[in-house]
């Protein structure tokens, strides 16, 4: 591994961070930014890849401003995005509760539960714009939870000391999708919106230099299709799908960041992976994904294991004295609230001494019971009915009367490409929003800041960054039949054509399953230098295994959905390197990302700032090569950094 | 001989339909699997394409993403019901639980002219957007949107717009529906924001919008069998309808020549 510029920013990743006080940087940067002047706008023609939160509330937007867009996305419908099963709620510092929330506030506890390894900058400026996403989402029409008074309800989530958090019961970002998906759908109407419906990105085409094009593949027929345009945003989500195991949808993949990685786009912080503690255990191993219960099931719900290893009592037979209370225990501040890393890591130490529950042991309690005493039932299930009737469903225990048991998983991934404020990436031409880019939660994510973030990118900075490389740069005429296109879609035939063509004997899946166990054991939770050392020894063994034994049947010319999982997964096992790698440098513990050797006594993380207040970005050099690792130092202007206390 | 994987004892005979494309021929497939109570349907039919992959056999195409019941995506008719026995409750989040060992069951695409089908249990929705498209929505700019607390909204408003919201366009109320009637879908869409404040402006151009694409898209109209709502995995209620219709003539009475 080559480390370019060590303890140093790295030339080749100027953030573009405006100077000037903290609050007025945004300000002041759009008022710098150049303008696209409304009559020019239809000039440009945008492609935005990725219809979720982040993809639809830009598409929308551009379109709104006269920008032509050409949107894309592998699902029938822009409307089943994954963004639509995200569950608990979006943040917005509008201090609607008058319990002393401010921008300031958000911005602080953000970088903060990013354990100081996001950029301040951009955080700042998230917590700004939150409170224009939901006045932009509650005229739109998307029903938020509503007080009798006729106002909006908010409720505190995930590690918040203050009620900044709108919801829509436990369906917000299905109703916060629709909401962008309306706004995409007028814009289709107006003829404004040229909707692709069932096209995977398969390459990126960069021309001169510039991200001017896309090939996709069209799931339907088999035929590669060529797109170009003047510039090219990616909303395609995160890499959570590596673990096969996640709370990812199962077609969330990271082909398009990864084809765009390997046209120059360099990807930052792969190794931080967030591990959601309250997920629904697996049972058997043909599990296709876990399902993710609402952490706001912890503003009532006490988490808990029995004292005692390895106790057979079902927990209704465990009496008070004998349970153990773990979170209330060692962080009475925050309790059942701490943030979700920390939650996380709490139930697998727990289940690591053999006090975990259930068949698996693989376990904790959460109880309701004290919360339906207190409360009534019927106030419990006016909060949480929905999600304790999915538990229901898919467990076959009552809630109300068993305690749920959870288990941590995989469930959302804080690194992505890398991108500067205007959020382009190291392609210029080439935006990143929402989960695809690294930028706004540092090492770990809280709780409601997802639907944030993307919503932050799409309706509110991308159309004013976006100038900057529309107004800014002289772009020539590109034509699909340039030697750029041509090329790219003849490797990513190629592709297809190898795969199909290796006849092996194991199905994708199983391929699939085993790297996921693989990056779960040895990048999971918590990681070891020798560790992440095994590992991609192992993941280079699984690559050259499924390489030479996969088995995909059936006709490239139609419907193909074994040859679209083979595709993402020769991805995911090529990018699963990189992860490791990365892994493996950053030689501390920071939020999502546990290395056992760096832990205080008391087993929380320890942070090394002197040595890894930086972003990882990774450059692709060539095929089987080590990827070059370059340095953006972070530097904190507002934020005093500390160690982490949920105590 | 097929490679069984024994994942349980549960075994279950599963038929299937298999059909190439629109236009081609189609017919049930018999195989069997075994399978256990934790499963879910979908996982079940993981475990059918993973015995007929690596038996060199195409696997049957079925749409499905979340596996959370949200998206949407899956849409199959199990023993003559959309997403299958269970009340409220997708295809993906139907369990094994429900069955018992030797049970037969039958796999179908959504029926309907409306929503041909692509492949196998595979059907284009796509009638869907474009109903969506012809009025399912606020014109408002980003940007323009004024204090979200300068417009209160009754609560009890909010709920009933939140209920209709819930739909999550999976086409369910279509396939049940003897008619392959859409007015269920149309008339969620129509009601949360005929509900709600934001939606007043347009309330007639979209009430005239979305059931004229409705119509125009070749789904069948509505004569009170409430197989929709029985079989809607959100539990959208059939007075969604009757405020369609009320809509729908009040629209008419107002704006058509």
């Amino acid at each position: 591994m080559t480390i370019a510029d060590s303890h140093a920013s790295s030339p080749r990743l100027d953030a573009k961070v405006p100077g000037g006080p903290m609050d007025e940087r945004w300000s002041n940067h759009k008022f710098d930014l150049k303008l696209v002047n409304p009559s020019n706008r239809r000039k440009f023609d945008v492609i935005v890849v990725g219809t979720g939160l982040a993809g639809g509330s830009a598409a929308a937007t551009l379109a709104e401003m006269g920008y032509n867009v050409k949107s894309f996305c592998i699902h029938d419908s822009p409307r089943r995005a994954h963004s639509i099963a995200a569950q608990g709620g979006i943040n917005a510092a509008k201090n609607y509760k008058g319990d002393g929330d401010s921008v300031h506030r958000l911005f602080y506890d953000t970088v903060k539960g990013g354990d100081y390894r996001s950029r301040e900058s951009n955080v700042h400026r998230l917590a700004e714009v939150s409170v224009d996403i939901i006045d932009q989402c509650v005229a739109q029409g998307v029903p938020f939870a509503r007080e009798y008074g006729g106002l909006l309800d908010n409720r505190s989530f995930g590690g918040a000391q203050v009620s900044r958090t709108f919801y829509a019961r436990g369906q917000t970002g299905q109703q916060l999708l629709l909401g962008a998906y309306g706004a995409m759908n007028r814009m289709i109407h107006a003829g404004r919106i040229d909707s692709y419906t069932k096209r995977e990105m398969v390459d990126l085409v960069v021309v001169n230099g510039v991200a001017r094009g896309i090939i996709v593949r069209n799931l339907l027929t088999g035929e590669y299709e060529r797109h170009a345009a003047h510039a090219v945003l990616m909303c395609t989500g995160g890499y959570g799908n590596a673990f096969f195991l996640s709370t990812n949808a199962k077609n969330s993949n990271v082909t398009a960041a990864w084809r765009a990685h390997k046209r120059g786009a360099f990807f930052a912080n792969p190794c931080y992976t967030q591990i959601h503690p309250t997920c629904i255990p697996r049972s058997g191993d043909y599990q296709s994904k876990l399902t993710l219960m609402s952490e706001s099931l912890r503003n009532d719900g006490r988490v808990w294991v029995p004292e005692k290893e390895g106790d057979p009592r079902a927990p209704q037979d465990i009496p008070e004295s004998e349970r153990d209370y773990y979170l209330e225990r060692k962080y009475p501040s925050f309790g059942n609230l701490v943030p979700r890393d920390v939650a996380s890591r709490n139930a697998k130490t727990v289940c690591d001494e053999g006090r975990g529950v259930g068949p698996t042991g693989e376990a904790v309690y959460l109880d309701f019971g004290d919360a339906i005493r207190r409360d009534g039932k019927e106030t419990i299930a006016s909060r949480y009915g929905n999600l304790f009737e999915m538990y229901e469903r898919i467990t076959g225990d009552n809630p109300y009367e068993i305690p749920m048991r959870i288990f941590p998983a995989v469930h959302y991934t804080m690194g992505g490409l890398w991108v500067d404020y205007n959020l382009e990436s190291t392609i210029p031409g080439l935006f990143v929003l929402g989960e695809a880019n690294f930028s706004d939660h540092g090492a770990n994510r809280l709780g409601a800041s997802a639907l944030m973030q993307g919503l932050a990118d799409g309706y509110f900075v991308i159309p004013a960054t976006i100038a900057s490389h529309l107004a800014g740069r002289k772009l020539e005429a590109v034509s699909v039949n340039d030697d750029a296109f041509k090329e790219a879609e003849a490797k990513a035939r190629e592709r297809a054509d190898l795969l199909l063509a290796c006849n092996g004997n194991r199905s994708v899946d199983s391929l699939h399953r085993e790297l996921g166990n693989t990056v779960w054991n040895y990048c999971g939770m918590e990681r070891t230098a020798e560790g992440l050392q095994e590992g991609i020894l192992k993941v280079r063994e699984l690559r050259a295994e499924f390489w030479s034994n996969v088995k995909v049947n059936g006709d490239p010319n139609h419907v193909n959905q074994d040859l679209e999982k083979a595709g993402r997964v020769a991805d995911f096992m090529e990018f699963a390197e990189v992860m490791f790698n990365d892994a493996l440098v950053r030689d501390e513990s920071c939020g999502g990302h546990f290395r056992a050797e760096h832990q205080t006594e008391e087993g929380e993380a320890r942070r090394d700032d002197e040595n890894y207040a930086h972003v990882s970005a990774w450059e692709f050099t060539e095929e089987q090569k080590l990827p070059t690792e370059h340095r953006e130092q972070l530097t904190f202007e507002e934020v005093k950094l500390t160690t982490r206390s949920y105590k | 001989m097929i490679q069984k994987k024994n994942h349980g004892d549960l075994r279950i005979v599963l038929e299937v339909w298999r059909q190439n494309g629109p236009g081609a021929p189609g017919a049930f497939e018999e195989h069997e699997v075994m399978a256990n109570e934790h499963m879910s349907f979908l996982e079940l039919l993981d475990v059918l394409n993973e015995q007929l992959v690596e038996s060199g056999r195409d696997p049957f195409v079925f749409e499905h993403d979340c596996r959370e019941g949200i998206c949407g995506s899956c849409s199959m008719t199990i023993d003559g019901k959309p997403h299958g026995p269970r009340d409220r409750t997708t295809a993906c989040q139907l369990h094994m639980r429900e069955y018992r060992n030797g049970d037969r069951v039958r796999v179908e695409p959504w029926r309907a002219n409306a929503f041909p089908v692509v492949k196998d249990l595979m059907t284009d929705r796509s009638a869907f957007d474009r109903i969506q498209q012809a009025g399912g929505y606020v014109s408002i700019n980003t940007g323009s949107a004024p204090d979200a607390h300068a417009m209160p909204v009754n609560k009890e408003n909010a709920d009933m717009a939140f209920d209709a919201a819930a739909c999550i366009g999976c086409g369910a109320c279509v396939a049940a529906c003897p008619n392959a009637s859409a007015m269920l879908f149309t008339s969620a869409k129509l009601s949360q924001y005929t509900l709600l404040p934001q939606g007043q402006p347009e309330r007639d151009q979209r009430a005239l919008g979305m059931v004229d694409q409705m119509d125009a898209e070749g789904f069948g109209n509505c004569t009170n069998h409430y197989e929709c709502e029985a079989a809607c995995p959100k539990g959208i209620s059939v007075t969604n309808i009757a405020r369609m219709n009320r809509e729908y003539a009040r629209a008419t009475l107002r704006r058509r020549d």
